[in-house]
């Protein structure tokens, strides 16, 4: 159960358990790095003691990444850890901000208080985090959605052709410069027909 | 828009009313409608504060007992409420009835916003002759009975006298239940399922399930990872017709505007080709059964008053407006037999006094999330300081975090009415007594009402029975085990 939360603690601390012997590869979604991350993982695995030992994980690396990530600056270290990520709020209002290399987008908002939601805590059980991808370019870059995924972008509100979920997207050296939009409210809980024009 | 607007009052909310004296806020309903509302609100006024009451002792509503024991996934989302919960400016409890222990006209004399985010707590009905007899139940109730929620524990549904159940309805209610019937008990075994369903669902002779729906497969009300999941029962035959799966014209263009509905044809068309068409000996079956209404029940000769065959009609679909076709009978009828019948086709919510309901949608009548005075809709009859969320608000359907997006237009609604001076108290001299007057009332009463940190006990007692069965959870599942436990 160590495995399945290591991506969300940021490739820092995976190196400080493993001696930093561990390289990581630089991969996308769904390839090696998501094989440990797990976002998909098969069900009945959440035992209650895993379940409280991952949210005090969660709630560790919370704040022990943030410290990697600032002293890596600090360092000045040739080698690129960091990618630039430029979230776009509702309102258009935009922040940049550094994201350690192997981390996702739903960890990285929530260690910068990005306000994006993330219900299922990035077990792909929900569709909350979801992005907008602002440039092709860099939505081509990233790894095809799984179904488990796509199961859960269908149910996301405001979908677009560049739509990802946060959770899903993880930090790499190729998307430095990305811009991820949170949808805007087009969403219509319709009671009796009112659709609201578009705006 | 109504909705942008809500949000713009959402972000304008933290600054420009920050310095706004205490509000007093009273949510009735812990689902997830609940506790995004209280959420937004705390988030959005300083002075906010936020008291949920529940009818249960537990709380979080659906989440704890309408989400299937085989997704523990989806119900982290409780993590987030615990933590609105605890939050300083918010306070939970459980065990008050709204309509019983304290009164819609109450509750508004105490507080300046009452928020009613309740639910839909009974079921929509088919309407058709046999509709009481026994063997037949809603799929609420058989939900509730599986996910032990303390009202319908003695359920006690007969799995034993029929190897066949149908599913009326095909949304992913009636997906859950097909599921958690045609599972290996052992897979459940390892869940939160309530101990008296597992025990139940061990000893089941239910072999074939028949989900049955009165459109076509492109209509299917269900979304793909539920169907996925119930295709992906392991030993399981699943029958889906061939002919079935033919489109008109319509259906093609259904498809093309919708990408759910697309993805759910290409699954269903997918199965229907693959593998055999004839169970093996031993395997469990899936029936998907398209165009059939079922039009009565009937009556077994020697088991007077409980069920053992529907009669459906055969129906065709009719397009009665741009993307939408609906079902219409063909005159033919078939009979099926079964002995057990779930009604999985909608939940309903339910009025409490002094409440403005449209009987017909089974609803508040709202604008935003203000509560209107009438179901005619007259936006400008107001019922002040009062709003609706979720279920309750938009019909029973959308996913948790569609009560999010609900939440916060209502909680925008809220903001907007108070900076508007609509609402909240503006001279000290009318201030509300919020927490302190409903306490007092509760005590006078002698309601026991159960906060947060006595739900806090009956979680952790919980988990440690669970934990003895390799289970996340063994719920307790009567209101004295609730209770006692909450006391201790
Ligand atoms: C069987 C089932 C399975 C589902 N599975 C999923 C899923 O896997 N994923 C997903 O995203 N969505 C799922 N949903 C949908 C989701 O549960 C709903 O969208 C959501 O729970 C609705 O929220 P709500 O707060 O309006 O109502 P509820 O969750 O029903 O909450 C209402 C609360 O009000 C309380 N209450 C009722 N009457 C009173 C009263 N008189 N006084 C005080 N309190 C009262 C109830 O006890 C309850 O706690 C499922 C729904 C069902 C029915
Ligand atoms: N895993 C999940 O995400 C999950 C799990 C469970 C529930 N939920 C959500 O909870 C909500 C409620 O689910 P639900 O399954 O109760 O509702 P639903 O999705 O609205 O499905 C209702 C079903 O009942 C049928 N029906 C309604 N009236 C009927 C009648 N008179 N005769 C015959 N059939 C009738 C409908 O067919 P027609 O289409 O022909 O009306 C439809 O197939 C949904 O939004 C659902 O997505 C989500």
């Amino acid at each position: 159960m160590l495995f399945p939360r290591l991506s969300r603690i940021g490739i820092k601390i995976f190196r400080e358990l493993y001696g930093g012997k561990f390289t990581v590869p630089l991969c996308r979604t769904g390839s090696a790095l998501e094989h440990y991350s797990g976002c998909w993982r098969p069900q009945f695995e959440l035992h209650p003691e895993a379940k409280t030992f991952q949210s005090v994980i969660f709630q560790k690396h919370h704040q022990l990444s943030t410290t990697a990530a600032v002293s890596d600056a600090a360092d000045g270290k040739k080698e690129k850890e960091t990618i630039s990520v430029t979230f776009v709020d509702k309102d258009g209002d935009e922040k940049q901000i550094e994201v350690p290399v192997g981390m996702s987008m739903l960890e990285a908002a929530h260690q910068n208080d990005i306000e994006l939601e993330g219900a299922c805590e990035g077990s792909l059980a929900c569709s909350t985090c979801h992005v907008i991808v602002m440039d092709m370019e860099y939505y081509n870059k990233l790894e095809d959605p799984t179904d488990e995924e796509n199961d859960m972008l269908d149910l996301a509100f405001g979908l677009t052709e560049t739509s990802r979920l946060g959770c899903q997207v993880i930090a790499q050296p190729e998307l430095d410069g990305i811009r991820l939009a949170l949808p805007v409210a087009t969403r219509n809980f319709a009671v009796d027909g009112y659709v609201p024009k578009p705006h | 828009m109504a909705i942008c607007q809500a949000r713009a009052w959402l972000s304008r909310g933290l600054t420009t009313l920050s310095s706004h004296p205490s509000l007093r806020v009273c949510v009735v309903g812990s689902g997830p409608a609940g506790f995004y509302t209280a959420e937004k609100m705390i988030k959005a006024h300083e002075g906010a504060f936020v008291d949920i009451i529940d009818r249960l002792p537990t709380p979080f509503g659906l989440v704890r007992s309408g989400v299937a024991p085989d997704h523990p996934e989806t119900k982290i989302v409780t993590n987030q409420f615990s933590r609105v919960a605890q939050h300083e400016r918010c306070s939970f409890y459980g065990n008050v009835t709204l309509g019983s222990a304290v009164t819609l006209s109450e509750l508004r004399e105490l507080y300046d916003v009452v928020v009613l985010a309740y639910g839909a707590e009974s079921d929509r009905a088919l309407g058709i002759p046999g509709e009481d007899l026994s063997g037949i139940h809603s799929a609420r109730e058989f939900v509730w009975w599986y996910n032990g929620h303390p009202d319908y524990r003695n359920l006690n549904p007969d799995l034993k006298s029929t190897d066949t159940a149908f599913i009326l309805g095909q949304g992913n209610v009636a997906l859950d239940v097909a599921r958690i019937l045609l599972r290996p008990t052992a897979e459940l075994a390892t869940t939160d399922i309530a101990d008296h369903a597992l025990t139940a669902l061990e000893q089941s002779s239910i072999r074939k399930v028949f989900l049955i729906g009165r459109r076509g497969p492109v209509q299917a009300a269900c979304t793909a990872k539920e169907l996925r999941e119930v295709l992906g029962i392991k030993n399981l035959h699943i029958h889906i017709n061939q002919t079935d799966l033919e489109k008109n014209q319509e259906d093609e263009e259904e498809l093309k505007n919708n990408r759910i509905r697309r993805r759910i044809y290409d699954l269903l068309s997918k199965e229907a080709a693959s593998g055999p068409s004839v169970p093996t000996s031993g395997q469990h079956e899936l029936h998907f059964i398209f165009f059939r209404k079922p039009e009565r029940f009937l009556d077994s000769l020697d088991r007077i008053g409980h069920v053992t065959a529907v009669q459906f009609e055969k129906t065709v679909l009719k397009a009665v407006g741009p993307g939408k076709q609906i079902a219409v009978g063909t005159g033919q009828f078939e009979e099926l037999e079964s002995g057990l019948v779930l009604k999985s086709i909608g939940y309903k919510s339910v009025p409490v006094d002094g409440l403005p309901f449209d009987q017909q949608k089974g609803l508040v009548p709202n604008v935003g999330g203000r509560v209107l005075s009438d179901a005619s809709r007259d936006p400008t009859m107001l019922q002040k300081g009062l709003y609706v969320c979720g279920w309750l608000k938009r019909g029973p359907t959308g996913i948790i975090a569609t009560n999010l997006y609900c939440a916060e237009e209502t909680v925008g609604s809220i903001l907007e009415d108070l900076q508007q001076g609509a609402i909240g108290s503006t001279s000290s001299i009318v201030k509300k007594p919020g927490r302190e007057g409903l306490l007092q009332l509760l005590s006078d009463r002698n309601i026991e009402f159960v906060p947060f940190s006595r739900w806090q006990k009956i979680d952790a007692e919980e988990r440690s029975l669970g934990s003895l069965r390799n289970k996340p959870r063994e719920k307790l599942t009567t209101w004295e085990d609730l209770m006692k436990v909450a006391k201790e």
